[in-house]
This record gives structure tokens, C-alpha cells and sequence, in this order.
């Protein structure tokens, strides 16, 4: 991890559609290195989808997005700089948890943490070779979560971080978070309660 | 990048596997399909013997888009494919791994034991070595002409069947060089089943271009 590292990401008027109906519009931000941004907003009001239209899972209606980074040579685009953990889980019940953040590692390459340290961060480490269909939901989160660190990426996109999270599992992950934001990386949060980070900058979408 | 591809790959296999169904499914469908025929045709071994290369295709073909619809389906529901869209390797590529790993486990075990089958039909010698042949190269067209429709049936919970009416037109030129490939003495066996390769080949360049537009537009 180098401290170094200067990111930044900037949208401008984003606006997504979903068929004919404009979902959100005239979204903008800048992030830089170490800051945190919180959408809030109402049910229904385009939180998810923004985070999944900046990941580039949707097509944008108009506007644009940029990512500037610095200390880095090679010319990764925004979707392999990022990490997406949202609603579903992306974990195969039938595979070990061992397994399953290998294969995590895997796909999203450029390792940082093995899948044993990060498991250990969520306080996770005796459940390593269980299949990931015995787990609780928290549980599953908790692993879910692990993947943020064991591929390096410095943006961090999260829909709602918090469900099925117990108190402690709360704690646990604000100290990854913070970590995350110490060391030059990037969040985006989509939640309704807030992580209580300080200088948290707020997106409020409202209903169009 | 390759070792990307490799993850995918092993994954597949593993889940595969550990899941079950799938492949040996897909075999005793095959089996049943190629068992009920001759129930249906009568004790005539002549007849059988020469329409038997064109039962063995349909079953193959029927049987090849039973597994199909889960293709693209588990990893969509569990949120696999978002990962797969932020990996540095191109959706096109994992596409292409993911058809190749369904193939190992549907399509290549249909081709082994299909001189089995082939004996049920009383096909001999030639004939029965002429339609594991052509079903090496022609199974593989079947799963990625199939992966087209997967692709866009992703999204729906009972996508199996329109998935079926989808394929089945895109695979019609597979079935009539197939068959006639082992046709003897109408066509001689090498002319049809170079077209056949050629029809595999253009699949395997073509169709994961196809199923990754599809994908990424399911997620709208």
C-alpha cells in the first residue's frame, strides 16, 4: 500500500435512465484521496443505481465520469479500480469460504491481503473452510466484505454496508474503512444509517 | 490474463461438481431420448440403423440445451457477474472459458459415451465412428450458439424455454452437416464435416461477442 497514491474521481451532471423512465439526474461529485461520500435519499430514489451506473454496470443517459490517478503507470480503466459489494453477495453457497475468496481474488487480481488475513480483519478466520451455505447472513456479509481487502483496488462502492451487521461487525468495518481512507483510497456508500466516519461529504438524491 | 481465465475455468468445473446435475442430467437425458426411439419406431433394425445418426443429433442437441439456461443465470442472481465485469479481463473472454468449462462437463462426456448409444441404434463400424466425430465438432457449436440465447434469457426466471425456441433456428445448419456428414454414400464424409469444423470454429469466434452485448445490457 502506498501512501502516495493521489486518486480522484469527478462526475459531472450524471443522469441514468432505466428504459424511457430518468431514474436520477444531474448527479455531481468529486472525491479525492481519503474522503468518504454518503448517498442518502429516500426508498426507490436511484441510491443503488448510482452506485451500480458509476461501477459502469448501467449505460449513462448523459453526463460524464473521470479517474485520475497518480503513482501508477499503467492505464486501468475506472471498472478495474473499483470495488463493488452491493445487495447480492456473489458468494457460491457450495464452495468453501477459502474457495470462494480465492476465486474473488482471483477475478479482481492485483492481491494485497491472502483471503486468510482478510478473514481475520472480520474476525472470521474459524469459519475458513466452511462452505459458505452455512454461514448467517451477517456472516455472509462479514465475507462478503472481506474481499474489499484482498484485492487492491482504491475506490470503494458499497450498498448499503451496514445490513446484517451486529454491533461489533460495525465496528469492524468502520476500522476498515478508515484504514482504506488513511491510505489514499476512495468510498461511496449508498445507506440510510450513516457510518459516523467524520468529514463524511453527503450526496442527497431527491426524487424527480 | 490467463490466469484470470484459469480461476473462471477451475471455478466452473468445481461448481459443476459440487452442485451436480448439469452433466449427468444432460447424459441420462441423452440416454432416455436415444432408448425411446426405437420404442416409438418399431422392431425394423434397417430403418433404425439409417435414421439413427439423425437421433443421435437430436438427442444431442435436446440434451445440450437442457443445462443451458444456468449458464449465465446462478451468476447473475448472486451478484458473480458484477464481479466478472470488473475483472480486468474482458467479459468476452470469461464468456468463452465459461462456455468451454460447460462444454467439459455437458458435451464432452455426450461424445464418449456416444458410440455407446450408437450401438443401441445398430450403427456399425463407419457410421458409428462418423458420429462421434461429428459431434466432437459439432457439440461445441451447439454451446455457444446456445450461450447466445442464455445470455439473453439471463434475466428471466423461466428462461429455459424461450431459450430453446431462441436456439433451436441458430442451430439448424449444425444439424443438417452433422447429419449428413454421416450419411453414407449421398455425400462423401469429409465435405460436410470440414462445413461442420467451419461452423464450430465461426461459434466459438463469434457467439461470446454476441452473449457478452447481451449481458451487459441485462443489467438496464
Amino acid at each position: 500500500m502506498d501512501i502516495a497514491r493521489r486518486c480522484n474521481l469527478l462526475i459531472e451532471d450524471l443522469s441514468v435512465a432505466r428504459g424511457e423512465r430518468v431514474v436520477f439526474g444531474g448527479v455531481s461529485l468529486r472525491l479525492d484521496s481519503g474522503e468518504i461520500a454518503e448517498v442518502t435519499g429516500p426508498n426507490g430514489v436511484g441510491k443503488s443505481t448510482l452506485l451500480r451506473a458509476i461501477a459502469g454496470f448501467l449505460p449513462l443517459r448523459s453526463g460524464r465520469m473521470s479517474w485520475a490517478e497518480s503513482g501508477t503507470t499503467d492505464s486501468a480503466t475506472l471498472a478495474e479500480r473499483l470495488h463493488y459489494v452491493g445487495h447480492l453477495d456473489a458468494l457460491k453457497s457450495a464452495l468453501t469460504v477459502r474457495e470462494n475468496l480465492e476465486i474473488g481474488l482471483g477475478i479482481l487480481g492485483r492481491d494485497r491481503l491472502t483471503p486468510l488475513e482478510a478473514l481475520a480483519r472480520m474476525e472470521l478466520a474459524h469459519v475458513f473452510d466452511l462452505p459458505v451455505g452455512y454461514l448467517s447472513a451477517g456472516q455472509r456479509r462479514r465475507v462478503a466484505l472481506a474481499r474489499l481487502l484482498i484485492a487492491d483496488r482504491p475506490l470503494w462502492l458499497l450498498d448499503e454496508p451496514l445490513t446484517a451487521l451486529d454491533q461489533h461487525a460495525r465496528t469492524l468495518l468502520k476500522a476498515i474503512v478508515a484504514d482504506h481512507l488513511k491510505s489514499g483510497g476512495l468510498m461511496l456508500a449508498a445507506t440510510h444509517e450513516p457510518l459516523g466516519l467524520p468529514e463524511t461529504i453527503q450526496v442527497r438524491l431527491r426524487a424527480i | 490474463m490467463s490466469r484470470i481465465l484459469l480461476v473462471i475455468f477451475l471455478r466452473d468445473l468445481m461448481l459443476a461438481r459440487r452442485v451436480g446435475g448439469g452433466g449427468v442430467l444432460g447424459l441420462v437425458f441423452f440416454l432416455s431420448l436415444v432408448t425411446i426411439v426405437p420404442f416409438a419406431i418399431g422392431p425394423d433394425l434397417h430403418l433404425l440403423s439409417r435414421i439413427g445418426p439423425a437421433i443421435l443429433w437430436i438427442a444431442a442437441l435436446l440434451a445440450s440445451l437442457l443445462g443451458l439456461d444456468r449458464l449465465f443465470q446462478a451468476d447473475h442472481e448472486d451478484g458473480s457477474l458484477d464481479q466478472m465485469l470488473l475483472s480486468p479481463a474482458p467479459l468476452e473472454l470469461i464468456i468463452l472459458v465459461k462456455c468451454v468449462a460447460h462444454w467439459f462437463v455437458t458435451g464432452l462426456p455426450l461424445v464418449m459415451l456416444s458410440p455407446l448409444f450408437s450401438l443401441m441404434l445398430d450403427l456399425d463400424g463407419p457410421a458409428l465412428w462418423a458420429v462421434a466425430a461429428t459431434l466432437l465438432v459439432g457439440t461445441p457449436a451447439l454451446t455457444f450458439l446456445g450461450a447466445i440465447g442464455a445470455a439473453l434469457t439471463v434475466t428471466l426466471r423461466r428462461g429455459g424455454l424461450l431459450l430453446s425456441i431462441l436456439v433451436v433456428p441458430l442451430t439448424v445448419p449444425v444439424l443438417i452437416f452433422g447429419v449428413s456428414a454421416t450419411e453414407s454414400g449421398t455425400v462423401p464424409f469429409l465435405t460436410p464435416f470440414l462445413v461442420l469444423s467451419a461452423l464450430g470454429l465461426a461459434s466459438i469466434a463469434l457467439a461470446p461477442i454476441a452473449a457478452a452485448a447481451a449481458l451487459r445490457g441485462a443489467g438496464q
